[in-house]
């Protein structure tokens, strides 16, 4: 299936047999993950080995799914099913900070809109877009429960918020 | 950010300002586990019959009689039974649970193994939403205390009762927080909701009875044994028993997570008074969205002067739900045209596709929306909307389809100049936009 025409989920996956490979470490992580669930229901640990394979590999990418599909006895379609249906899994390529900007209502009234703009024309780039350089992807998503404290994002696992353009900079400036 | 009770002693937020609130020793210093201990001396029908007369009813937003539901499980089932927790708060303006699970979790943990003591279940999943990763790194080493302390494991303190629990990641789906999405979604496919009946009590995890409640209908559990349900129940009114966790937010001085007892009174003393009044001192309160964004907008007067009382039933009766107790306020200057747009957008994205009336209807609204704000909106539009919302509302396979039609019908209701205006002028009525 390589050289698949560019679609929504998959423009950029080139389709592989190849199966990624973890090293001990991680494998006995996600092993750590499968003695959670029943030994007959080893799917419900796809999730949790999705978000692990996206922490290794930086995406969701296919030799990434092949494995989890040899791992979990599953179909790769099984995978790719669940996989493109949650909106952390990413199923191409983001920059090595990936900055989620919440969108959602009371984020949205406290002042998003400016800090969003702010972040854009820093960049240099539009919402859903990866910087040139690679090091900043920024993305716009619904609600991450921090609406006290809002306007908020969210910079890999890390909560940001009450922002102002001037704490935005700071961050910014702080990751390498 | 504030953090406090008022009107009560603090009883959810107990250990949240204590230094190490969230560790073993500072949850038994403060009496934690006292209450299992208590229960696993009980008879799990005497359990359910304090949680029945408690009037604890489901914090994670639909509000229904937890006695009852933990009732529903078939005591005679040779199946394994499952207790899950509903820690994927994604409802926008609730961000309440994020702070019972960062600076309390025991307080989850003992209440959901007194809840799997009284219905025979020998396992547990915390559902957390993937979002809260810092959250899930908490509860692993609180569980991991637990399980040393003999609180988890096999033959809890001597009773002869096995119980584990485990922390499972959401990917990022606000549908997984609908308790049969949740299910599929912790059996490792998609986020779709399942039929029901069979309800989860009888037909579950793996089609198994399970029992699946919010993470602060979990934490109320060991102060309903602790107090009796009778005396819980007291600290709100005959059909709301208890206190319950507000998150407010929006154009507010103090915006915060309260513990207020059920039956407050009343909501403008709430946003006026205790929550510091409005942001800026010259805007006027316009509308209120008072229990997360899945229920209806209220209007400044159905709040300013009419004794709303903070309750399952004082939220009905002024027009809207309490859902979550995720209350977001808007200033005058807050164009509601917009505000709902951003939570029709909200809906259509979390719209997990599987049923047509609410794939499509979110898709449609979100264009009309957008044709609105865009200048050419046209006058037949709003009975557009409205008849999309009849053919979505009650008709698509789960709640999300009710919560998505709910915020227009009532914006339209409770703000037609708001409509009216962007229609006839292309623009919004205060300038925002």
């Amino acid at each position: 299936m390589a050289g698949a025409t560019a679609t929504s989920y998959t423009d950029q996956i080139v389709y592989t047999d190849e199966i990624a490979d973890f090293s001990p470490e991680i494998i006995a992580e996600m092993e750590s993950h499968l003695a959670k669930y029943p030994p007959e229901r080893k799917r419900s640990a796809l999730i949790p080995l999705l978000m692990l394979v996206q922490r290794e590999r930086g995406w969701i990418d296919n030799p990434g799914v092949n494995f989890l599909a040899h791992f979990l006895d599953l179909e790769v379609t099984d995978v790719w099913e669940t996989a493109t249906f949650y909106s952390m899994l990413n199923m191409r390529p983001v920059g090595r900070h990936h900055i989620q900007i919440c969108k959602t209502l009371s984020c949205r009234i406290m002042g998003e809109p400016e800090i969003t703009e702010h972040i854009c024309s820093k960049l240099g780039v539009h919402p859903g877009e990866t910087t040139e350089d690679g090091k900043f992807t920024v993305s716009l998503v619904e609600c991450l429960g921090s609406c006290g404290t809002a306007p908020m994002m969210q910079i890999g696992f890390d909560y940001h918020e009450d922002l102002t353009t001037e704490k935005v900079d700071q961050i910014l400036s702080s990751l390498g | 950010m504030e953090i406090k009770a008022i009107g009560c002693e603090p009883l959810q937020l107990k250990r949240v300002h204590l230094e190490n609130g969230h560790t073993l020793k500072v949850y038994q210093q403060t009496g934690g586990y006292e209450s299992l201990k208590k229960a696993l001396k009980m008879s799990p029908a005497d359990i359910i019959e304090e949680v029945k007369k408690s009037a604890l009813r489901g914090r994670g937003g639909a509000g229904f009689p937890t006695g009852m539901k933990w009732s529903f499980v078939p005591k005679d089932n040779p199946k394994p039974k499952y207790v899950v927790c509903n820690a994927d708060e994604s409802e926008p303006g609730s961000f309440k649970d994020r702070y019972l699970m960062e600076r309390d979790p025991h307080s989850m943990i003992e209440g959901m193994i007194i809840a799997a003591w009284a219905l025979g279940s020998n396992t547990g999943y915390v559902y957390t939403r993937g979002e809260y990763k810092y959250l899930i790194d908490i509860m692993d080493v609180a569980l991991a205390e637990a399980r040393e302390a003999g609180f988890l494991g096999r033959n809890v303190l001597g009773s002869g009762f096995d119980i584990d629990i485990h922390t499972h990641t959401g990917a990022g789906a606000y549908i997984c927080g609908e308790e049969t999405a949740l299910l599929s979604s912790l059996e490792g496919f998609r986020g779709h909701p399942r039929m029901k009946p069979p309800f989860p009590a009888v037909e579950g995890l793996y089609a198994s009875p399970t029992i699946v409640n919010n993470v602060e209908t979990f934490t109320s559990v060991p102060q309903i044994i602790e107090m009796g349900g009778e005396t819980w129940r007291s600290l709100g009114t005959e059909k709301s028993g208890g206190t319950k966790l507000w998150s407010i937010s929006g154009h507010v001085k103090r915006p915060g997570v309260y513990e207020l007892p059920m039956g407050y009174a009343d909501m403008e003393k709430f946003i006026m008074e205790d929550c510091g009044g409005m942001l800026r001192d010259d805007k006027k309160l316009k509308a209120v969205i008072p229990g997360g964004s899945s229920v209806y907008i209220m209007n400044a007067g159905q709040i300013l002067g009419k004794n709303v009382t903070l309750d399952y039933e004082g939220l009905v009766e002024a027009g809207s739900m309490l859902g979550t107790g995720g209350m977001m306020v808007m200033d005058e200057t807050v164009d509601v045209v917009d505000t709902t747009k951003n939570l029709t957008e909200f809906y259509k994205h979390e719209s997990c596709g599987w049923c047509t009336p609410c794939r499509e209807g979110t898709d449609w609204l979100v264009k009309i929306f957008t044709r609105i704000t865009s200048g050419g909106g046209r006058e037949e539009d709003i009975q557009l909307m409205l008849d999309l919302c009849d053919n979505i509302e009650g008709k698509s396979f789960c709640p999300l389809g009710d919560a998505a039609a709910w915020p227009i019908q009532s914006a339209i209701r409770q703000f037609p100049d708001d409509f009216k205006n962007w229609i006839a002028n292309g623009a919004s009525s205060n300038g925002a936009h």
